[in-house]
């Protein structure tokens, strides 16, 4: 589902972030990247969705070449391929809870009301369709911004410190929900994190040094 | 007051160039008003001062209408005890038949009246202890040049616009006929810049066909005199029309004649800056918007509710100010521009050859300034407040940026309310004060509503899009962004709410007074061809030339005019009287009547009727079916009131009586009339209007210094005219606009720098560049189309205050309402494809910020 082959990337300072980076995702595969502050985590995630060019190697989505795209042609394979979940939620605030969830659906053109409520149902907002952003506590908009990084089924989900602005209790609870909605939905996910806790909710996970990925096995 | 400083100055580090567009919109309005006003103010200060002149150190003056007054008056007045000195002036403007400087002065070779010199003829005996400012000083010391039946003495200003030196001719008109007078000397004691003439009395009343015509006397009293006892005795003496005035009067009277223009213009020039403060709301509202957070931790970390209302009104007190300062340096720099190269005319005619020096006048700087800062402060009242109610909790969190609330509608409601009220309130000293307030009013209140209707429109619009959302993803979510963010919409759209408003609003108002002074020409102009003498209280057509004129073969029917001025109260301006031939049986086939006339059936047998225009009613009370009193020739004549008509051309009132009454009533007979201005012919059948014209040239050589006219000629210069005096207004609306698209750009950099974060998540959900300019574009438009909606439906509430209440109560001008639909649609066409491309280019850099950065708090 995932091939990165190759993958370099060095910062417009100079500074290298990785180079000969290689890894390969099956469909509805969980990993989850940990590294230490600086090391590119972000940055590979960045390369990934296409935001960011790579100084070498390539990336392909379900077989579609993202490196080297254009902007409106990278822009459409996100659209169809790719979920986000941010740190810090984004979600859009004069919108309602359901409309959120529909953003992506309404892009693809392929609006679908009932999804996106089924969607806030399985993340537990199934009562509050109409309610605002503003009204919500920072894990129930999590739980939107899941919901709304899967509802249009896409191949692979990234995450990046998703329950970094979270409590324990309820960062443990919205791993496990993306975990879960990961499966229902037959989405991959890429998980990027400082906490091991996190990290020990996916199926494997890799460490991001400068000469590419590792596995860890440290972990418990 | 350091860390208040700090955030300023980081807000000004941040958003320089925001900053920047907001202190010059303030500083272009205030600019515009300063100018606007020392123009103004220095025409009328010239005119003042030209009044003064004649004045000198005058106790008391006799004044009378443009005619003049017997100078018998001069002996009843010298002979009472108390006055010391009575120093006779005869005060003619005459017009410039040739000098060197002629074809430079005047029109440059069109057509149109000729210039006039202001000539005063002064007895110089008499006028060194009263007005020794207007004696002459011949050249070569001759001093008997001074008395003589053929010189004149120019002031340095009059030699310098005629070309003419001592020495030289200069050629004025007296009746049809030129006179030559040679330029003797100067007049040393005359003010720079003031075009001027004195001649001896006795030459001026004989070289300028007023024999026997005084204009004022100037009293000096005796010392002791009691000056209020003076005026009294003397008032019972003066002939009906002839006033006994303090001399201030003269400068009232010379203020009061384009006072209301003058305010006017002033009004319409502060537009920009009332313009100006929604844009200062704009900025500061999205500013402490954007800064909500920074804010909101300043309160956690214990600044209070208060000091923060106070940071973001200091800040827009500073933007005012300083924006004041540039304005009052720039209006000031303009001002001296367009004197220097336009004159002091802006377009009403009022002012017309003065060419008065700049005088900056502190006092008008500093109300500007202050002015500016009101502004500014103004229009960060709203966000200050808003800052003040913050809640820190809430303020920090994600997801509360949402500016749902949009106010409530009541302070809305309440002000359209208080703007109707306003309307029946009367003019407050001749000045619709209560108007423009009500206008005010209607403006903020209609802007106050906006958030509201702003929310309803695009709530209905989301809501029909709903059900084809996934076809038109980017439209349905432009419309609920908007629905849901009305307080932004509405911040948006204030400025050019504001701005389309009043451009509306002129626009129908200039468009239905063009209309109704179209079809009003049409109405007035019954004859083929008209004639009038070429300007100027000295020229006039002689008898002998009237009836060689009536009597040529071609002329089957002759209609004469005579044009007065009379005063019948010596602090308002002169009312026009026209004696005219008339048939009072149908007055209406040559005047503008405005409903039936009262026939001379209803009159009563030896009545004498008038027809008055609109102003008088306004400004003196009559009514038709009245008993008024004239002063004609110096005699208070009853005459009754018959009909009421409409007149464009003049403001301060018009009387038309008909010839044969006047000159019965005046004292004088058909065969030495004179004065008679204005001729309107009727070629005899077979004989076009342009024929009889040339045929009367060569045949009657005399009426050459008549200026002909076909009434299609008439009407282009006048509409010309028309057009040139609302120039000036076009010029102010398009600043305005300039403006209101400027709180367009800034509101939508600053909201579009605010949503960073919603693009670039926008982004990572796979919305391309292309897609998210095209999302803005559909807001701008949708915002455009709303304020250019809005700001119609006002703009037109507005026009309505101005033809029914500003225009009458100020210029006592009534109209009929006509909507000019071209160019309103044009103009909403081109402000929608300007809002919507200063919205995209203003928005071009915020968005280009990419989607990495816009999340970076996050990756």
């Amino acid at each position: 589902m995932l091939d990165i082959i190759d993958l370099a990337k060095t910062l417009p300072g100079g500074r290298a972030l990785f180079s000969g980076l290689s890894l390969t995702l099956a469909a509805g595969e969980y990993v989850a990247i940990m590294g230490e502050s600086g090391v590119g985590k972000s940055t590979l995630l960045n390369l990934i969705a296409g935001l960011d060019p790579a100084d070498a190697g390539e990336i392909r989505i379900s077989g579609q070449r993202m490196s080297g795209l254009a902007d409106e042609a990278a822009a459409r394979l996100r659209r169809e391929k790719l979920g986000f979940v941010f740190q810090a939620f984004h979600v859009l605030p004069h919108l309602t809870l359901a409309q959120n969830v529909r953003v992506p659906l309404l892009l693809l053109g392929r609006d679908d009301p009932r999804r996106a409520a089924a969607m806030l149902a399985a993340v537990g907002l199934g009562e509050r369709l109409d309610a605002y952003p503003g009204e919500l506590s920072g894990g129930e908009l999590q739980r939107v911004a899941i919901a709304r990084a899967l509802v249009h089924r896409p191949a692979l989900l990234l995450a990046d410190e998703p329950t970094g602005n979270l409590d324990p209790d309820t960062a443990r609870d919205v791993l496990a929900l993306l975990r879960d909605e990961l499966r229902q939905n037959g989405a991959a996910g890429i998980l990027v994190t400082h906490s091991p806790r996190a990290a020990a909710t996916a199926d494997r996970v890799l460490a991001l040094t400068r000469d590419g990925l590792a596995a860890r096995t440290d972990l418990p | 007051m350091k860390l208040g400083l700090w955030l300023a100055a980081g807000e000004l580090r941040a958003h320089p160039w925001r900053l920047a567009a907001t202190l010059a919109a303030i500083a272009v309005g205030v600019a515009l008003g300063l100018a606007v006003h020392l123009i103004n103010a220095s025409a009328v200060t010239e005119f003042s001062q030209a009044v003064r002149a004649t004045t000198g150190q005058a106790d008391l003056e006799i004044r009378g209408p443009r005619a003049g007054f017997d100078d018998a008056v001069l002996e009843r007045v010298a002979a009472d005890a108390d006055i010391a000195l009575a120093s006779p002036i005869l005060d003619v403007d005459a017009p410039v038949l040739d000098a060197p400087g002629l074809a430079k002065v005047s029109h440059g070779g069109t057509p149109g009246p000729a210039p006039t010199l202001r000539i005063v003829g002064i007895d110089v005996f008499r006028a060194g202890g009263v007005t020794p400012g207007l004696i002459g000083a011949p050249a070569d010391e001759a001093r008997l040049a001074l008395l003589a039946d053929d010189t004149v003495f120019l002031s340095a200003a009059a030699q310098a616009w005629l070309g003419l030196a001592p020495g030289d001719t200069l050629t004025v008109q007296a009746g049809l006929a030129p006179i030559a007078l040679r330029v003797a000397g100067g007049m040393p004691g005359a003010r720079g810049g003031q075009r001027l003439a004195s001649m001896d009395l006795g030459a001026a009343q004989w070289r300028l066909a007023r024999l026997g015509r005084l204009s004022r006397i100037a009293l000096r009293l005796a010392p002791g005199a009691d000056r209020n006892a003076v005026k009294a005795r003397l008032g019972a003496l003066m002939p009906a029309g002839v006033f006994v005035a303090e001399p201030e009067e003269g400068d009232i009277r010379a203020s009061n004649l384009s006072r209301a223009y003058r305010v006017n213009l002033d009004v319409l020039a502060l537009v920009a800056l009332f313009t100006g403060a929604f844009l200062v709301f704009s900025t500061q509202t999205l500013a402490v918007a954007r800064r909500r957070r920074e804010l909101a931790l300043l309160r956690t970390l214990g600044w209070p509710a208060r000091r923060l209302l106070l940071q973001v009104i200091a800040e827009g007190a500073a933007i005012g100010l300083a924006g004041g300062i540039a304005g009052v340096l720039a209006g000031t720099l303009a001002a001296h521009g367009v004197i220097a190269v336009f004159g002091s005319d802006l377009g009403g005619g009022f002012f017309a050859g003065v060419a008065p020096a700049l005088t900056f006048d502190p006092l008008a700087a500093a109300g500007f300034v202050a002015l500016a800062i009101a502004a500014a402060v103004a229009g960060s009242l709203a966000p200050a407040l808003a800052t003040a109610r913050l809640a820190p909790a809430t303020a920090l969190k994600d997801g509360a940026e949402t500016a749902r609330a949009g106010g409530g509608n009541l302070p809305g409601v309440a002000l359209l309310l208080a703007g109707a009220l306003l309307l029946t309130a009367p003019p407050i000293d001749g000045l619709p004060v209560a108007g423009y307030l009500a206008i005010a009013c209607w403006l903020v209140g209609g802007i106050a509503l906006m958030p509201g209707l702003a929310a309803r429109a695009f709530g209905a619009l989301a809501r029909r899009l709903s059900p084809v959302a996934g076809r038109r993803p980017l439209a349905f979510l432009s419309a609920q962004r908007l629905a849901a963010a009305p307080g932004q919409a509405g911040i948006a759209l204030a400025g050019v709410v504001a701005s389309f408003a009043l451009m509306v609003a002129m626009a129908i108002m200039v468009g239905s007074f063009r209309d109704s002074v179209s079809g009003w020409l049409d109405r007035v102009l019954a004859a083929p061809l008209y004639g009038r003498t070429t300007g100027g209280g000295s020229a006039f057509v002689p008898p002998a030339t009237m009836r060689a004129v009536a009597g040529h073969t071609d002329v089957a029917r002759v209609e004469w005019l005579r044009f007065e001025q009379i005063d019948l109260d010596p602090r308002r301006p002169p009312v026009a009287l026209l004696a005219r031939d008339l048939d009072p049986a149908d007055p209406g086939a040559r005047i503008a009547l405005t409903g039936p006339a009262l026939t001379p059936a209803v009159l009563g047998p030896g009545a004498v009727p008038v027809w008055i225009s609109e102003a008088m009613v306004d400004l003196y009370g009559w009514q038709p079916g009245d008993t008024v009193t004239l002063p004609l020739a110096g005699r208070a004549r009853q005459v009754k009131v018959a009909g009421l008509w409409r007149d464009f051309a003049r403001m301060h009132g018009t009387v038309i009586i008909r010839r044969e009454d006047y000159r019965r009533l005046a004292g004088g007979n058909e065969d030495d009339e004179e004065g008679v201005t204005d001729v309107a012919l009727w070629p005899r059948p077979g004989v076009t209007a342009a024929e009889l014209a040339r045929r009367l040239q060569r045949d009657v050589p005399e009426i050459g210094r008549l200026e002909f006219a076909e009434p299609g000629d008439i009407r282009a210069r006048s509409l010309r005219i028309f057009d040139r005096s609302f120039a000036v207004t076009y010029l102010l609306e398009l600043v305005a606009i300039g403006i209101g698209l400027a709180g367009i750009g800034t509101s939508f950099s600053a909201q579009a720098l605010a949503r960073a974060r919603e693009f670039g998540m926008l982004r990572h959900l796979g919305v391309g560049r292309g897609q998210l300019m095209r999302l803005l574009g559909l807001e701008a438009a949708g915002l455009t189309l709303f304020g250019v909606a809005a700001g119609g439906a006002l703009g037109f509430a507005v026009a309505l205050v101005l033809i029914r209440v500003v225009n009458p109560q100020s210029f006592h001008w009534r109209m009929e309402l006509a909507v000019p639909w071209t160019l309103l649609a044009a103009v909403t066409a081109l402000l929608v494809a300007a809002g919507v491309a200063t919205a995209l280019a203003a928005t071009r850099q915020a968005t280009g910020i990419g989607p990495l950065r816009a999340v970076r708090e996050d990756w």
